[in-house]
């Protein structure tokens, strides 16, 4: 009788799985490519893009859309400069969300947000801003053009909601997708990267495994995040303002 | 292909007979490979080499308007795609700065001495999109 060879049955069943592999991954990753095209037209005002923070959803403690945040766009590689406290470093880190915990205080209930640029149709920081450097893209998303920003701060002093932070030394490493350095002001850009390259969600979207963050078009009615605005009962941070924010918060 | 290889040796006889001043650019770095980068293995650029030796910025100052403004990214003039074209690797098959001396940016801003300003904020190497 022909002895097996127990060998070359496991290498061949080894092989046939690695093939296998091999065919469905080409396929996941032709279709990753088709979905993330480059923007080649100007972006249009037909969309608005905005958030929608369920706050009651929100953890105390957790910071996980923060940390994403600070993964996606660089800001986990900044370094403390040499020679600053770690209590200075800490107060001038830019942040691009903040974690926010406000009290009612007559009833003492506690609410855990997540707090970042609120992306105005009337933004503050862009009337202040002295060389246009400020500006709110057609889209809806405002932001920070660096090639003109001169560092003035005017912006930052502007924005109710401390949304922006300062670039105050120079910028070791970097990333191809969030571009930064020393004498810039920044902020939260609802990852504008992935808007041009035609991904549906936000790194802190992405992070929150609680649901708290709905990213999407405030423009189109069949959005997730329109569908949610019409359902639920929803705030603007200092509405008193009537700045017409983008981001909206529920539960609060 | 020819004319590269031509400007290729043309940088190594620059570089040999100038005394060259880093301005800017990341120190102790190991250089690139000849024939690393993606571009070397292409016959041109997104425009006749002539041209863009005389006209690079020009485009890329352009491309950057309206990609931080209209958000248009599919052009051939992004710095992005300057960059992941351009990087060379070294023997470890590491990217090196297109702004380390004598790489491709830095090889002829060094000797025309024109100081450039993309790499106080951009990065000088390809890097992982982050998502």
């Amino acid at each position: 009788m022909q002895k097996v060879d127990q060998k070359r049955r496991d290498f061949v069943s080894v092989a046939a799985k690695a093939t296998a592999a091999t065919v469905v991954a080409p396929g996941v990753f032709l279709q990753s490519v088709a979905q993330a095209a480059p923007r080649a037209e100007p972006v249009t005002d037909d969309v608005r893009y905005g958030l929608l923070i369920d706050t009651t959803k929100c953890a105390d403690g957790c910071n996980d859309c923060v940390a994403a945040c600070d993964q996606e766009n660089g800001i986990d590689q900044l370094l403390k400069p040499e020679g600053a406290s770690d209590a200075l470093w800490e107060q001038q880190k830019p942040r691009w969300i903040r974690k926010v915990k406000v009290q009612d205080n007559l009833t003492g209930k506690q609410t855990d947000m997540p707090v970042m640029c609120q992306h105005c149709e009337h933004p503050p920081c862009v009337d202040v801003c002295p060389t246009g450097a400020s500006f709110r893209r057609e889209d809806g998303i405002v932001m920070v053009d660096r090639h003109t920003c001169i560092g003035c701060r005017y912006c930052m002093m502007a924005c109710p909601y401390k949304a922006r932070s300062f670039i105050h030394e120079n910028v070791q490493s970097k990333t191809t997708v969030a571009p930064r350095g020393k004498g810039c002001v920044e902020s939260c850009n609802l990852c504008v990267h992935r808007r041009d390259n035609g991904e549906k969600s936000t790194a802190c979207q992405d992070a929150c495994s609680e649901g708290a963050i709905l990213f999407g078009d405030l423009k189109d009615p069949d959005s997730k995040i329109s569908m949610a605005l019409a359902e639920k009962s929803t705030v603007q941070l200092r509405a008193d303002l009537k700045l017409n924010t983008g981001v909206r918060y529920s539960g609060i | 292909m020819l004319k590269l290889a031509n400007l290729g040796i043309l940088l190594v006889l620059m570089s040999l007979s100038f005394v060259v001043t880093s301005a800017s650019g990341p120190k102790d770095v190991e250089p690139s490979v000849e024939g690393s980068a993606k571009a070397d293995k292409l016959d041109v650029c997104v425009a006749p080499t002539p041209f863009m030796r005389r006209n690079h910025f020009e485009l890329i100052k352009h491309q950057r308007d309206i990609t931080v403004h209209q958000g248009i990214r599919l052009t051939d003039d992004s710095l992005a795609g300057c960059i992941d074209c351009h990087a060379g690797k070294d023997t470890h098959g590491h990217f090196v700065p297109v702004n380390a001396k004598g790489e491709f940016c830095a090889g002829c801003h060094e000797y025309t001495g024109v100081t450039f300003d993309c790499f106080t904020c951009h990065a000088a190497k390809p890097t992982k999109t982050g998502s």
